[in-house]
């Protein structure tokens, strides 16, 4: 059981989640989030061996809505809080091609 | 392709191909799912992934994507959910993608792929899952990226096919066999120009020299939106990668394991795409805001009834039911309307025959003109079976029914007023008829003389003179009548 994890691995979390964290900030954030994993090793004592997986807490299912127009926001309404916009596009820094 | 004498190679090739479907809305919101729209106007809080904003499910995406699968031969799971794959990118406004990972709607199944050379190809499918688009991002401005979230949470079939193709050619009419498919089904348009089909083929060789087995790695391409880039493409690869291993014998799955590579569609060349640092740490886990999906055999059915006689078997049929050439029939299997359009008119009591070639004649002429299927040209069923019916009895040539289609198809209208219209009911009239027969024979000797000397060329010259009735009578001599009199004034 660590009580800490490793400082690559907070480095490598924090760039997927687009965070920037000083060097002190990791080492603060690695014993927390081990403190947090190692209550995830307690959890993995217990015996799930005949347990279903559960997809969902509550137990709706099939909620689904008909295919039928609703309102949409005009450009102007959806671009309010955009930092940077070009007529009605969004506009951010460059990136390459498309992410799909 | 140049190989050593003892190399054996087979290309493996799989596709992911992702489709479009045709819902009014958005996966997860009410906004208008719609191609070619002003930028940022289909959109609302849900699709641009402000906080807060909850997703509802739409029924119709689950159903167009059950009939799909069903139709593909699939399983539909009793059970499915729906999953975040989590990746950031401005086209992504959410920073994940609502998808499915281990319980996808459809699983299993196979498609008949259609061959050029009349064959047919069975390619197994894996799976096909729901998932949303992504928006679009514009790279014109070279300082900055413009995004349009339009296309944000547009429903998207992801289908993935077991590696069962084997050259560029079966690649392509896999895809194209799709397209056909999901138009057949009415769930998506599946227009390459509009994004409504996207392709990622994954390639590799098995070589076989001097009994050992060696392997490339596989390389997948992203986002090809043509056939003939997916065709291309899959050709350079096969090429490029046994170029590749023959000098670097440590080019090998083994060694080097997956690979992505982009395609130009200016030089033709994939290129290598180094993978972007932890690109597949997607940290997949259940959405909380969306319920899971569970089909029963009932729901399922429904759906399953919706289906259809599909395209191979349909053009089975017209083969034997009609007679049709495979030609005919698979020209007429192209779309389903277009086919409905033949069945109908000859329970109507037209022969399918005559149908066929009214509908292959001028009809896919204008079709082709006018860049639409058979059945958007606009003539009906009934119209197609009483002009057919004209014909069968005599009361418009085959030239003047043409002229008629001709009319009907730009001014519209019915087959025998537009004939009466323009004047070209056949003419009953014996004495008429009489004066062009005798008109023809007078005006060619020679041709006469040929027939009555029992010419090699005679069948020829026959042809000839019943074409210069048919000219003379600006098409309105019924032709048996015709063809009658003329010979009985050949022998006499």
């Amino acid at each position: 059981m660590s009580d800490s994890i490793d400082k690559k691995l907070v480095r490598h979390v924090a760039k997927l989640a687009r965070i920037s964290m000083s060097d002190a900030q990791a080492t603060a954030m690695g014993s927390q989030l081990g403190a947090i994993l190692s209550y995830f090793d307690k959890l993995k004592e217990l015996d799930t061996e005949k347990v279903e997986p559960m997809a969902h807490p509550l137990d709706f299912t099939n909620v689904l809505a008909d295919d039928q127009l609703g309102a949409s926001l005009s450009c102007e309404q959806a671009l309010a809080n955009a930092p940077q916009r070009d007529e009605c596009f969004f506009l951010v820094p460059k990136v390459i091609g498309d992410s799909q | 392709m140049t190989t050593t004498t003892a190399d054996k190679i087979t290309p493996i090739i799989g596709m992911e191909i992702h489709v479009e479907l045709d819902t009014a809305t958005k996966m997860f919101c009410r906004c208008r799912n719609r191609f070619g729209d002003p930028p940022n106007t289909n959109v609302c809080p849900v699709c641009l992934g402000l906080p807060g904003a909850l997703p509802v499910m739409n029924r119709q995406a689950v159903e167009f994507s059950m009939k799909a699968g069903l139709a593909l031969g699939c399983t539909v799971s009793a059970f499915s959910k729906w999953d975040r794959k989590s990746y950031y990118y401005p086209d992504l406004p959410k920073n994940y993608q609502i998808s499915q990972y281990d319980l996808p709607l459809n699983v299993g199944g196979a498609i008949e792929v259609p061959l050029a050379d009349g064959q047919v190809k069975r390619v197994g499918i894996i799976r096909a899952h729901l998932e949303e688009d992504a928006g679009k991002n514009l790279h014109d401005d070279p300082t900055s990226t413009k995004v349009d979230l339009n296309r944000a949470g547009t429903p998207l079939l992801e289908i993935v096919s077991q590696p069962d193709m084997h050259s560029a050619e079966e690649a392509g009419a896999y895809g194209r066999a799709m397209q056909r498919l999901v138009r057949w089904l009415s769930v998506s348009q599946a227009n390459m120009q509009m994004g409504h089909m996207r392709f990622e083929p994954n390639i590799n060789l098995h070589i076989e020299r001097e009994g050992a087995l060696y392997k490339t790695p596989i390389v997948e391409v992203k986002n090809l939106n043509s056939f003939r880039s997916l065709e291309r493409c899959v050709e350079f690869e096969i090429q490029r990668q046994y170029a590749q291993w023959r000098q670097d014998p440590n080019y090998t799955l083994e060694k080097l394991g997956k690979e992505n590579r982009g395609f130009d569609d200016v030089t033709g060349k994939t290129v290598f795409q180094r993978e972007k640092e932890e690109a597949h740490d997607y940290r997949y886990f259940p959405d909380p805001d969306l319920m899971p999906v569970v089909v029963d055999e009932a729901w399922s059915g429904r759906i399953a009834a919706q289906i259809g006689e599909l395209p191979l078997p349909r053009r089975a049929r017209y083969m034997q039911q009609y007679a049709l050439s495979f030609k005919e029939a698979d020209a007429l299997t192209q779309d389903a309307p277009s086919g409905n359009l033949l069945d109908e008119a000859v329970a109507a009591g037209a022969t399918a025959k005559r149908v066929t070639n009214l509908l292959l004649g001028r009809i896919a002429a204008t079709a082709n003109e006018r860049g639409c299927c058979l059945a958007e040209v606009g003539i009906t069923a009934g119209q197609l079976a009483e002009l057919a019916k004209m014909m069968d009895a005599g009361t418009v040539s085959a030239s003047a029914a043409d002229r008629v289609l001709v009319e009907m198809i730009e001014k519209g209208g019915e087959p025998l007023t537009t004939a009466k219209a323009l004047n070209l009911l056949a003419v009953t009239d014996t004495a008429q008829l009489e004066a062009w027969v005798d008109q023809a024979i007078t005006a060619n000797p020679e041709i006469v003389a040929q027939i009555r000397a029992g010419d090699k060329k005679a069948d020829k010259a026959r042809g000839f003179l019943m074409g210069q009735i048919m000219k003379l009578s600006a098409g309105k001599a019924p032709p048996a009548q015709a063809k009658a009199m003329l010979e009985r004034k050949l022998i006499g």
